[in-house]
């Protein structure tokens, strides 16, 4: 098993393994968009308070989730390519970083949307909106530091110890941009307080945040490939591949 | 073998002489701090209710990148000249030459920040009591700010365009010091009590003395590699 | 079903514009951000095939 696993480390046999999962997760990734498309606008019911507008739920949270999660993944290849010196890991958080980006800027633009019809304001400075645009200047600075920096193992450590010192600070940031909230505006509005929320919305809801994970999985993978032919451009593996014969 | 406290206190007297012989650059981070809180009134009106309401976020706003500012100073010159490298490679721990330095650099931009703050405060008619808790809240915060910002400054140690990626590095680190610090004195003003703020900046403190060093030693280890 | 025609379904009840936001955005993003990266492929393979082009013309 270990052999396996480290054999698969090691960016030669990683790259066309990865090859290999990409279209599987991009297929997985439309069914349960298909589905949770299908879920979303067709079977579950209205809303009782927030009519047809309460549909963008179905993007807003699973964009949420993803941007969270990826975030912690990212960290966590990041902390093992620091501790362990494995190039693969480091890889694989600078391949994540963008996407989550993109999914906190997605949660935030959905946020606005949802925000505008519901409670009349694009923006409120609601503790989860804020922390999720944190959130999202996190992922900056931490794809800024990796570009700024030349040297591509230089740029994995530091990024890697950029990522860890977020991650401590993701608790303490929610935790203290809740406590000024609470004090700021009572409870004004409140995105807790969900209706009831129907079986198929909430299935629908799931099935959503699955498309978006195989998704990023998928793309994750595809931008990770990328990044293992630039840095490896002079190694023989990569002059072997079929793809660069001229 | 010099002990713990003896490299410590020789480390933060060599950086203090430093900074001596450079005044203008201490100074120019105290009257920055000095400007901001002095424009807001400017820009904003001179109705007093007004003004005391956002004075202790104004002025810890200002404080913050005051602090944010000096930085760059922390650890450059000494990567610059090679006496970074030669830190490294002393027998002492990197670690309690890091602690040293950033020491320093807060007797250089955080102290002077603390003790001019009640001043700016009478500008915005802060009440005697509220200038206190200014005082304590940003005599706990201002260490903290240059801890937070230590990692972010040896993190961008020679890196491109450095200067403006250590503020988007560091400042949504500073969030939390900047909610529990503006939200004491403003707890203060509106009857609450500051302990409660107050207790949370301490907290956040003590957790930074411990981890800060280290992952900026960490961070510097990487840019000397 | 919600919908009696489909007229009805795009008008969402009179959140049209910020359903059919949301979800045009983001669907709009998980388009492009496959397509820049398909881009970027092909010009590192492209560079790569050219150097070894030119390596293999001088061995």
């Amino acid at each position: 098993m270990s052999v396996i696993t480290w054999k698969y480390a090691s960016p030669q046999y990683f790259y066309p393994l990865a090859g290999k999962m990409i279209p599987w997760f991009s297929v997985l990734a439309l069914l349960f968009g298909a589905a949770g498309l299908w879920l979303g606008f067709f079977v579950a019911p209205t809303d009782a308070q927030q009519g047809e507008g309460y549909r963008i739920i179905f993007i807003h949270v699973g964009a949420s989730w993803m941007s969270m999660f990826i975030y912690l993944t990212m960290a966590f290849w990041a902390g093992i390519g620091l501790s362990f010196n494995t190039r693969m890991s480091s890889m694989m958080a600078t391949a994540l970083a963008p996407t989550g980006a993109m999914f906190a800027f997605l949660s935030l633009w959905t946020g606005a949307l949802w925000g505008k019809p519901m409670w009349g304001t694009w923006w409120v400075w609601d503790a989860r909106l804020t922390s999720e645009l944190i959130l999202l200047f996190l992922y900056l600075g931490f794809i800024a530091l990796q570009a700024a920096i030349d040297e591509p193992r230089r740029a994995d450590k530091a990024g890697a110890i950029l990522a860890l010192v977020g991650v401590v600070n993701v608790p303490i940031i929610y935790f203290s941009v809740k406590w000024w909230n609470t004090l700021h505006q009572g409870a004004s509005v409140s995105l807790t307080q969900a209706p009831s929320m129907a079986k198929t919305m909430l299935l629908g809801m799931l099935m959503m945040a699955l498309c978006l994970w195989m998704y990023t999985l998928a793309v994750a993978l595809m931008r990770v490939r990328v990044i293992m032919l630039e840095r490896e451009r002079h190694s023989e593996w990569v002059a072997q591949l079929p793809e660069v014969q001229p | 073998m010099m002990n713990a406290f003896g490299v410590l206190s020789a480390v933060v007297r060599r950086d203090l002489l430093v900074a001596l012989r450079r005044k203008s650059e201490v100074l120019t981070s105290l009257f920055f701090f000095v400007i901001v809180a002095s424009l807001f009134p400017l820009g904003i009106g001179s109705e007093m209710d007004l003004l005391r309401k956002i004075a202790p976020g104004v002025l810890w706003v200002a404080a913050l990148l005051a602090a944010m500012l000096s930085l760059n100073r922390l650890f450059a010159n000494d990567y610059a000249d090679g006496t970074l490298e030669q830190m490294a490679l002393s027998p002492v721990p990197l670690g309690l030459l890091v602690t040293g330095k950033i020491l320093a650099h807060w007797f250089v931009a955080g102290l002077p920040l603390v003790l001019i703050a009640p001043m700016l405060g009478l500008q915005y008619d802060l009440s005697p009591r509220a200038l206190m808790v200014l005082v304590i809240s940003l005599l706990l915060g201002t260490p903290l700010l240059s801890l937070i910002g230590a990692i972010g400054a040896a993190l961008t140690l020679g890196v491109r365009g450095g200067g403006v990626l250590v503020s988007l590095l560091t400042l949504p680190l500073y969030i939390p010091a900047l909610i529990f610090g503006a939200g004491a004195v403003e707890a203060d003003i509106s009857g609450l009590g500051a302990a409660g703020h107050l207790s949370l900046l301490a907290a956040l403190l003590t957790l930074a003395v411990f981890f800060a060093p280290w992952a900026t030693t960490a961070a510097l280890k990487i840019a000397l590699e | 079903m919600t919908w009696n025609s489909p007229a009805e379904f795009f008008a969402m009840g009179g959140y049209a514009f910020y359903v059919w936001g949301s979800f045009g955005v983001t669907a709009l993003a998980l388009l492009i951000e496959p397509l820049l990266l398909k881009k970027r492929r092909s010009e590192v393979l492209q560079s790569l095939r050219r150097e070894l082009f030119a390596k293999g013309k001088s061995r």
